[in-house]
């Protein structure tokens, strides 16, 4: 049913200033229906802001966004029923128990009567609560609370899932099961907009955006996104790493130095014949043993190609 | 739809009362510790004032009227002093609250009525004791087997109406309710939202389809009730403890203390879309406390406040209830001859209310 032009969210120029700070600059998303569409960026970067203005909770400075086919912030009260929110911060009631959160979020949604208990019970038991259902949600761990907050966000069978940063106060095991779910809930024709800033994460999204300081630097899927870097990696591996990652960083022609372990990623511009050559003679050349291998680029390789401003300020 | 959600909220509310043992049993503990504490301790019937004699005249006369002084039960002669400087010493260090000084030509003097026949030093720093030597001052003589009957008239009689043992425990525990009303309802109202935002509570709510004047009236609806079992405590310890009397319906007194805990609720949720932080909702609170015991003629008579303090009076819900629990608990009038009060506090909580649901935003930022 979905054709090209069926849009979850849409925006343009959507931009958002607090006072002298420009938190979300000039932003045009396109996120298809029914997929996992991810923002990565670092703190800071308006990935919260951003999910917030969707969800009509702050109003845009300039700039337009259209969500679930509603003009936002206008019909924000009309979609509230069709989108489901989970916020960075656990915000559900500490001080009531996991059944009466949910008992409380289905009458709070008005959620029929009929089918309510059903519906309950199939998320105790889906997101493995059946057994904590009547402990407080305050005393539970951080991936309980996020398998709860998961289960309270998508009641009510929402269209539009907005997840900010929903991972970051769990371990790598709550971590792989929720994105599991995030699968599962895609699969069932729900869109998904999750903002991260681990690399691992963004690589499972469908399709993403980078945000850095409020504006979005690229978008695509991931694959796309690696291929689209403009730039060449080469993997260093030196006796002296230290020593080398130095001599690279003060090479005009390197964009940046990442050490990793006893590796270094260097990128180098395409623009260049033979990156792999370049760093190869430029340490030799100083007579620092190397093995220099080019490899494919990674996710984080375009984080970092995509998030640079000035080449020469990473490594110091 | 609106009555599920309404529904959901007054439930999760007294849940979240329920679980709240701190302020459950402020529900129960402040009514009492207010109402004994100003039952007891505070006491506008003053006795028993410590008091020093320097009988300098040492006659029959002087030493019937030291009879008489004492009998009035308001001093208690603690020492004899044998000078008024004794006196002013012992005053000076707290030893007495009052110093009779009868000088040695008291006999002369009590028949010739150009000057006083004793003399009182009080300590003045204590408005109360300056006014109950004054009343002293004014004493009858009852010296029967003397000429001096002049002496034992009173120009004017007083009537105390409705509280003819004039007990303070009467005159206190009709205002005390509203007091005690103000304090707990709005505390808990004033806390409630801004609770909810600094637990993050908030972000969740406002973005469900819940409306705001539902999430309002959830939030009042459950300490509506809980006013009122209050109100009862009340009432039942200031009868067994101070046979406060009720002498109008109790369904008035009820309809009454319902329309003004709705205002304070409304109130405190007023302030508790206005403060930021739990503590700043606490201190707002207060600062409205203040003048709700202070000029609403709980502790001072309204009539003899200056014009301004009666006009800010009169913006405060306390004033007109209290005018409503004496009226009706010890005058026996009817909220319809109150009317005036009742739609005063109607307007104050409809005024209340509107400028919470208004303030409260939907959004962020």
């Amino acid at each position: 049913m979905t054709d090209q032009t069926d849009l979850a969210i849409e925006s343009r120029g959507l931009t958002k200033r607090f006072g002298a700070l420009l938190a979300v600059d000039n932003l045009d998303l396109s996120v298809p229906r029914s997929l996992i569409y991810g923002f990565l960026g670092p703190n800071g970067s308006g990935k919260s802001t951003t999910i917030r203005m969707l969800c009509g909770l702050l109003t845009p400075s300039s700039g337009s966004a259209r969500v679930l086919g509603l003009d936002i912030p206008e019909h924000a009260g009309e979609l509230k029923s069709r989108i489901g929110y989970m916020t960075q911060k656990f915000s559900l009631y500490g001080d009531l128990t996991v059944l009466e959160n949910l008992e409380f979020i289905a009458d709070i949604y008005s959620y029929p009567r009929s089918k309510r208990r059903a519906r309950i019970d199939y998320l105790l038991d889906r997101y493995e609560l059946v057994a904590l259902r009547h402990q407080f949600a305050g005393s539970m761990s951080g991936g309980q609370k996020q398998r709860l907050a998961l289960a309270a966000a998508i009641l009510h069978e929402p269209e539009l899932l907005l997840l900010d940063e929903p991972t970051s106060a769990v371990d790598p095991k709550s971590r792989r099961d929720f994105w599991a779910h995030l699968f599962e809930l895609a699969e069932g024709g729900t869109t998904i907009l999750v903002s991260t800033h681990y690399m691992d994460e963004a690589e499972r999204c469908h399709r993403l955006a980078i945000l850095d300081r409020g504006a979005k630097v690229a978008d695509g899927t991931p694959a796309e996104l690696q291929a689209g870097t403009g730039m060449a990696v080469i993997e260093v591996l030196a006796d002296d790493p230290f020593e080398a990652q130095r001599l690279l960083h003060d090479l005009p022609q390197v964009a940046s130095v990442t050490q990793l372990g006893v590796r270094l990623r260097v990128l180098v511009p395409h623009e260049h014949e033979n990156p792999q050559r370049l760093v190869a003679d430029a340490l030799a050349a100083k007579d620092l043993r190397a093995e220099c291998n080019r490899v494919a680029p990674s996710l984080e390789d375009v984080f970092v190609a995509v998030t640079q401003e000035a080449p020469h300020e990473d490594a110091a | 739809m609106a009555m599920t959600r309404l529904m959901a909220v007054m439930r999760k509310e007294f849940r979240q009362l329920r679980r709240d043992r701190i302020t459950f049993a402020m529900i129960v503990g402040i009514p009492l510790a207010q109402i004994l504490l100003f039952g007891y301790a505070i006491n506008f019937d003053v006795r028993n004032l410590r008091a020093a004699v320097a009988d300098e005249a040492g006659t029959q006369l002087s030493r019937q009227f030291i009879d008489q002084l004492r009998q009035t039960q308001v001093v208690r002669i603690v020492s004899q002093a044998s000078t008024p400087a004794e006196l002013e010493y012992a005053l000076r260090r707290g030893r007495i609250a009052v110093g009779i000084h009868i000088p040695a030509d008291f006999d002369r003097r009590v028949v010739d009525r150009q000057r006083p026949a004793a003399q009182l030093l009080v300590d003045g720093a204590d408005p109360t004791i300056v006014g109950i030597a004054n009343q002293l001052a004014t004493m009858p003589l009852d010296f029967s087997d003397r000429q001096t009957d002049l002496l034992s008239r009173r120009t004017l009689e007083v009537r105390a109406y409705y509280n003819p043992e004039q007990r303070t425990a009467v005159n206190i525990v009709p205002g005390l309710i509203g007091v005690i009303l103000t304090l707990t309802m709005m505390l808990f109202t004033a806390v409630s939202i801004v609770r909810e935002r600094e637990h993050g509570n908030l972000e969740l709510l406002i973005n469900t389809p819940v409306s705001t004047p539902v999430l309002m009236v959830g939030k009042i609806v459950p300490y509506i009730l809980i006013g009122l079992i209050q109100l009862a405590l009340i009432l039942a310890v200031g009868s067994f403890l101070f046979d406060v009397p009720v002498r109008g319906s109790i369904l008035d007194l009820y309809l009454a203390a319902a329309l003004f805990i709705a205002a304070n609720l409304a109130l405190g949720l007023f302030i508790s879309t206005v403060a930021r932080t739990q503590f700043q909702a606490m201190q707002v609170t207060f600062f409205i406390l203040l003048p709700s015991i202070l000029l609403t003629g709980f502790v001072f008579p309204f009539d003899g406040m200056p014009r301004v303090a009666q006009w800010l009076g009169e913006l405060l819900p306390n004033t007109h209830f209290i005018r409503l629990t004496r009226g009706i608990m010890l005058r026996d009038a009817t909220v319809v001859e109150l009317q005036g009060e009742m739609l005063a506090l109607a307007v104050f909580t409809a005024v209340a209310m509107t400028a919470a649901v208004l303030r409260f935003s939907r959004r962020l930022d």
